[in-house]
Formats: C-alpha cells, sequence, structure tokens
C-alpha cells in the first residue's frame, strides 16, 4: 500500500500529483465501495476495498492496481461519476486510497457535497478535455498542479482552467469546508429559527 | 431561477444564514438516522468534543443490516451485532427516540417516518441515505447526505448548501390498467435520463400524480434520486393530509387546524416560476423493466433491448458495458427472460398497498419451482397489517418466503444475496452491477405486481396477462 493517510485540515490551495484515469460514466458508489464494506464503525480500512468487485474482475488490470498509479493523488472521470447511494464510504475510500483531488466531466450531487465535506475538490472540464487527458495518461505519466486560488492546472504540456463552483472553491481556500464549526457560529440565528418555524409547536412530537 | 414553487418557499422558511462562501446555511427539521452511516458522525461529535443541539429533532431506527430470517440478538452476523449496538448505546448517549426491532415501529426508515406522522408537509428532512427524497410526496423537502453532513445536523441541526433549481415534471391524463407508480417513474427516469437532475428538485405534478395514493406517490418521490435529483417533491393535497391525519405524531386538536392551513399555503403558486418544466403523457406508459446496469436503462415489456445504434453517443458506453455485464443481446426482447430470485420490498416498494398488488397476482398461484422468491415487509407495521388482512398467507401458500422487516436485498448488506450471476426480478431500486449481493449478480428492476407476475412463470412476464 501507500504512504501513510494523513486526514487533510484547513485551509486547501493547492494539490499537485500524479493522474489515474478511470473511463466510464455513471460509475456508482456501490461500485467505488460495495455495501458489504459499510458495515463498520469507522472509515479507517476502506481504502483496501476501494472498486473491489470491479477490480476482481479486471484481474489487476483496474487502474487502481496498476503499478504505474500507485502514488497517484488526482483523478480523471467521465460524466456523472459517483451516483446513486449516499454512503460516504466512497469518497473515504477513494480518499484513504491517495485520492486528493477529482477532475472529471459531471459529478452525482449527494457524492459531490461529500466529497467537499471531507476535504477532496472536485473539478469539471468539457468531455473532449477530460477524453483527451485520460487518452495522454494511456501514454506517459501526467503530473498536474493545481492552484485553487486561480482554478488552474498546469502540467509540462498541458494548461487547464478547471471549474469549480465558486462556493466549494471558497470554502477550500478558507478551511471552511469542514462545516461544523463556521454552522455553530450562528448558534443563536439557529435558536431563533428554531423558535420561528410554524410545525415546531404543533409537532406532538414534543408531548 | 425558480420563483414562488413550494421548494422555494421551504427553502427560504428554513435558511438561516447565507454563508461567506456564499452557500446557505439551512434549517433541518427532521433529522432520520439508521446503524450504516451515523456511527461515524456521533464519532466525530466525541472527536470535537461537541453535544447533539435538538435530540428531540432526530429519530432512529434499524434497517439496513438487520437479518430478515432470524431477529433473535446477538446477530449472527458479529459486524452487524457491533452495528446495532453501536447505534443503541449513541441513541442512549444522546437521547434519541430509537425505534428498535420489536418496539412495533421498526422498519426501513423511509416507511416507518411517514407511518407514524413524523414526515409533514413544509418541513426540511434529511437522512443519510439517498432515498431520503421518498419524503417529498408529503410536500417535504428531503435530501440524502452524508456521514460529516450527519455529524453536521447532529451538531448544529443545519446543513451547509446551495440551493438546487426546480424541474417540474408535468404527468397528464393517468396510469392504464397493471401500470403502477414504478412503470411511471423508471419511465421518467429513462426519458429524461440519470442524471438529468443533478442540481434540481425535482416536483412531480398534473393528473397522473394527483390521482395516485401516498404510498404511489412516495415510490414516485423515492426514486427521483435515480434520475440524478437529490429531493423530489409532491404539492401536498387533501390525500396527504387524510394520510397524516391521527398518525401517532400528526398535529392533534386545536394544532391540526393551525398545520392543515400552513401546509395548504406551502403549494406552487399557480403563477409559480420553474427553472425548467417537462411534459409526458402518462397513459402511454406500459409495464417497463431494467434490462442494464443503470435505473435509466429501462424499456417497456414487450420491446426490445436498444439497439447500440439507437442510443445517444453519451448512452453508448454504458450500454456496451450493460449489455456485457447483463449477457443480453441489442435487440433481444425482455420479456421471458428467466429469473432465479423474485425480491419484494425496499423503501420503493416495500409498503403496503405493494404487498396487497402483489397478492392479488399471486393468489391461487404457485411460484415456479425453479425461483426463489420472498417477501419483505417495509417496516414492522406493515408486516402487521399484512398478517391482519392474511396477505402473509397468500405469499406463502403461493411458495413466498416472508420474511421480517428491513431493507434486505435492495441492497444486500445483510444474508440475502443473489449468488453468482443469478438474475433477479426485484422491487427494488437500484440495478447497479453487483448492488444485490452478487459482483456478478443481475438485477431486474419492476413493479411489486410484475415481480409476482415474474416469480409464478419464473420469467419476466406482462403482468396484464394476470389481472384482467
Amino acid at each position: 500500500m501507500k504512504s501513510e493517510f494523513t486526514q487533510p485540515i484547513g485551509k486547501i490551495s493547492n494539490i499537485n500529483g500524479q493522474c489515474i484515469p478511470l473511463i466510464g460514466n455513471d460509475i456508482d458508489t456501490d461500485r467505488i465501495i460495495p455495501a458489504r464494506f459499510l458495515k463498520c464503525v469507522n472509515f479507517d480500512s476502506l481504502g483496501e476495498s476501494v472498486f473491489e468487485d470491479d477490480r476482481k474482475t479486471l484481474k489487476g488490470k483496474h487502474p487502481f492496481d496498476l503499478e504505474e498509479n500507485k502514488n497517484a493523488s488526482i483523478l480523471i472521470v467521465n460524466s456523472n461519476f459517483g451516483c446513486g447511494s449516499s454512503r460516504e464510504h466512497a469518497p473515504q475510500a477513494l480518499m484513504r486510497w491517495g485520492i486528493k483531488a477529482i477532475i472529471g466531466e459531471s459529478f452525482a450531487d449527494i457524492f459531490y457535497s461529500n466529497c467537499i465535506a471531507i476535504g477532496i475538490p472536485c473539478f469539471t472540464l468539457p468531455k473532449k478535455s477530460i477524453e483527451e487527458m485520460q487518452n495522454y495518461c494511456d501514454n506517459q505519466f501526467l503530473f498536474l498542479e493545481i492552484d485553487l486560488k486561480k482554478s488552474l492546472a498546469k502540467s509540462k504540456d498541458l494548461n487547464l482552467n478547471l471549474e469549480i463552483r465558486e462556493s466549494s472553491r471558497k470554502m477550500f481556500l478558507t478551511g471552511e469546508w469542514d462545516a461544523t464549526s463556521t454552522l455553530l457560529d450562528n448558534e443563536n440565528l439557529i435558536e431563533n429559527k428554531f423558535n420561528q418555524l410554524p410545525y415546531i409547536k404543533f409537532n406532538s412530537y414534543y408531548s | 431561477m425558480s420563483q414562488d414553487t413550494l421548494f422555494d418557499k421551504v427553502w427560504d422558511l428554513h435558511k438561516v444564514s447565507s454563508l461567506p462562501g456564499g452557500s446557505d446555511q439551512i434549517f433541518i427539521g427532521l433529522h432520520l438516522i439508521h446503524e450504516v452511516t451515523s456511527p461515524q458522525a456521533f464519532g466525530a461529535l466525541k472527536d470535537k468534543k461537541l453535544k447533539v443541539k435538538f435530540p428531540d429533532r432526530t429519530v432512529a431506527t434499524v434497517d439496513h443490516i438487520v437479518p430478515t430470517d432470524n431477529q433473535s440478538r446477538p446477530f449472527k452476523d458479529n459486524l452487524a451485532e457491533q452495528m446495532i449496538e453501536t447505534l443503541e448505546k449513541n441513541c442512549l448517549e444522546h437521547k434519541i427516540r430509537f425505534f428498535n426491532i420489536g418496539s412495533g415501529n421498526q422498519g426501513i426508515v423511509h416507511v416507518v417516518a411517514p407511518e407514524l406522522g413524523l414526515t409533514q408537509p413544509g418541513m426540511t428532512i434529511a437522512c443519510g441515505d439517498s432515498h431520503t427524497s421518498t419524503h417529498g410526496a408529503f410536500g417535504s423537502i428531503a435530501f440524502g447526505i452524508g456521514t460529516s453532513q450527519v455529524r453536521d445536523v447532529l451538531a448544529t441541526q443545519t446543513l451547509a448548501m446551495n440551493k438546487l433549481k426546480v424541474r417540474q415534471i408535468w404527468c397528464d391524463n393517468t396510469l392504464s390498467k397493471g401500470v403502477y407508480a414504478k412503470d411511471l417513474v423508471l419511465h421518467i427516469i429513462n426519458k429524461l435520463g440519470v442524471k438529468a437532475g443533478v442540481g434540481f428538485a425535482y416536483e412531480f405534478a398534473g393528473p397522473a400524480i394527483h390521482e395516485l395514493s401516498m404510498e404511489e406517490r412516495m415510490t414516485i418521490c423515492n426514486m427521483s434520486i435515480e434520475g440524478g435529483a437529490r429531493c423530489g417533491y409532491i404539492n401536498p393535497d387533501e390525500k396527504t393530509f387524510s394520510y397524516i391525519k391521527n398518525k401517532l405524531y400528526a398535529p392533534k386538536n386545536e394544532h391540526w387546524d393551525i398545520a392543515l392551513r400552513w401546509w395548504e399555503s406551502l403549494k406552487s403558486d399557480k403563477n409559480s416560476i420553474y427553472d425548467d418544466v417537462i411534459k409526458l403523457d402518462a397513459s402511454k406508459v406500459e409495464p417497463t423493466v431494467t434490462w442494464g446496469i443503470t435505473p435509466g436503462q429501462s424499456i417497456s415489456i414487450n420491446q426490445q433491448i436498444p439497439l447500440l445504434d439507437e442510443l445517444s453517443p453519451n448512452d453508448k458506453l454504458v450500454a456496451e458495458e450493460a449489455y456485457e455485464y447483463m449477457s443480453f443481446k441489442p435487440g433481444q426482447l425482455i420479456k421471458d427472460t428467466p429469473v432465479d430470485v423474485c425480491f419484494i420490498g425496499s423503501c420503493t416498494n416495500g409498503r403496503i398497498s405493494d404487498l396487497r398488488v402483489a397478492a392479488k397476482v399471486l393468489k391461487g398461484k404457485k411460484v415456479s419451482k425453479n425461483v426463489k422468491a420472498f417477501a419483505v415487509p417495509g417496516s414492522e407495521k406493515v408486516a402487521t397489517k399484512a398478517k391482519q388482512e392474511g396477505l402473509d398467507q397468500i405469499f406463502k401458500d403461493s411458495g413466498f418466503q416472508w420474511r421480517e422487516p428491513g431493507c434486505s436485498m435492495c441492497l444486500a448488506m445483510n444474508s440475502d444475496k443473489l449468488v453468482g450471476n443469478q438474475v433477479s426480478a426485484s422491487s427494488s431500486n437500484r440495478n447497479f452491477k453487483g448492488r444485490q449481493g452478487s459482483p456478478s449478480g443481475r438485477t431486474l428492476l419492476m413493479s411489486p405486481a410484475m415481480v409476482a407476475a415474474a416469480a409464478i412463470n419464473g420469467k419476466v412476464s406482462d403482468v396484464r396477462e394476470f389481472i384482467n
């Protein structure tokens, strides 16, 4: 396996690493981490099981098994990546395998929020650019330097204008992607909202 | 940008603040938790030395990992036992209401909350499960979240979110006989695609939706997520209100009248603005079956599996993967495909009306010798009701196994799994590769009535031939 896993903390502005291409549309979270691995009370050992069934089927030919990808950290995917189940175990497994950022044509909504919440920036690029990057990786290593301040990715041959939702970009730059404390800053507003909501009063819930 | 829709009204009402990054802080009115996606969230609270802010606004049950054959404790599966114990401990420690096995109220979280009257119009509802969209059937804004967001809801009762766009899906006319809500939602997902809903909430509307019962509406909203929409909803009406009335946690006495007036006011205005509107004719929908590895890859019972040339360039890649995985040939008929396993249950189709429809098809008939068939009620309440109506006996007499409530073979986290490359006719929601517990198992999604028909014939069949 890889060097020891450390969870991202605080501000995230630069990610440098080797790309790993994974071709396919609508790759769901059941494929990223099959349900049997969800029987756990922490995420610690998920890294080794990422894409378990796909990898077994491809008998060592899966990108996550190829020797040349073992130090890769930027995943290049196609459209609707991470669809299906809301299991955060999916991005947790990718992160624990070594993925630090994902660039794709598009992402499923819940998967995208989960990635933000655990500190994995997800960027989009048009289909053509993604395919070019994936093809490039077929023949040579692609190392990218991602600069979140400028939403740019650079390599020796490529200059890419990455797209990322502005609120997500700001959250990474300020460290607020780890949202709990930011949300708690508004404790008074939360209390006010609770007291204003019509249904809190008429719920027999509290009786 | 949408205006004056139910989604806009509920979102605005629950907005706590605009966060520095530009997203909204949204108050969550009802938080539902279960054993699979909550332990790490409680762990994180402990690490951060935080408490559950409003313990009364969170309700727990156990569904994903529970065995459906023998539910005596400790469970045979040590890991499953560890998960239920962790949930029990967390609920006790944080004073969270927990509907455990044997309470009479346990079951699949999206079956339990509506039947207890916890799910109500105008609420925001979140749960660490993508099928939380189910609750939108009541005119609530309900969506699935991940474990870090479960942590945030526990600690703050709020979430950082970006407001979704709203697409209205207007369904004209009514469904034909032998065609069910499941067929309609599979049809919608096929027409729009599995990623069309990304960034959207779906508002299901029109005469065909109005006509549906509350349980059928839940089936529709449940599968919004399979069309990419994290949230799907239906404007509340008389059916919604009478479903809720007198439920355990429904507003009572003078509160009922206040609630009713408020709920009425939440409906999307006549002149509300949508980001997009799609219209379709529900009378054209036929019994629908999936043939591939995404819920969008479906056809009517009498259609052929599409040829590659008939598909858009974007759909070709997944279609090729699907032909190979499913061992189907392009152009082949789906009808008469032999099935090995028949499963009736799940948060999509494990409610009493689903069991009634299936039992009607099964009554006086026998399950094919080659088929292993089992019915898993969605909750303890559903199971009790089914027994009172004698449905369990109809299932058993036909050769179905009658099980205890849980998620079961929808995602196969318990011992209910496909073996090898078995083909399953399933009333659940996902036909992803490996979804039903075998890495090479094959799932054909269909309505519970169609599953019953497939069980009798041992092959994919047109249920309309059984009900005339």
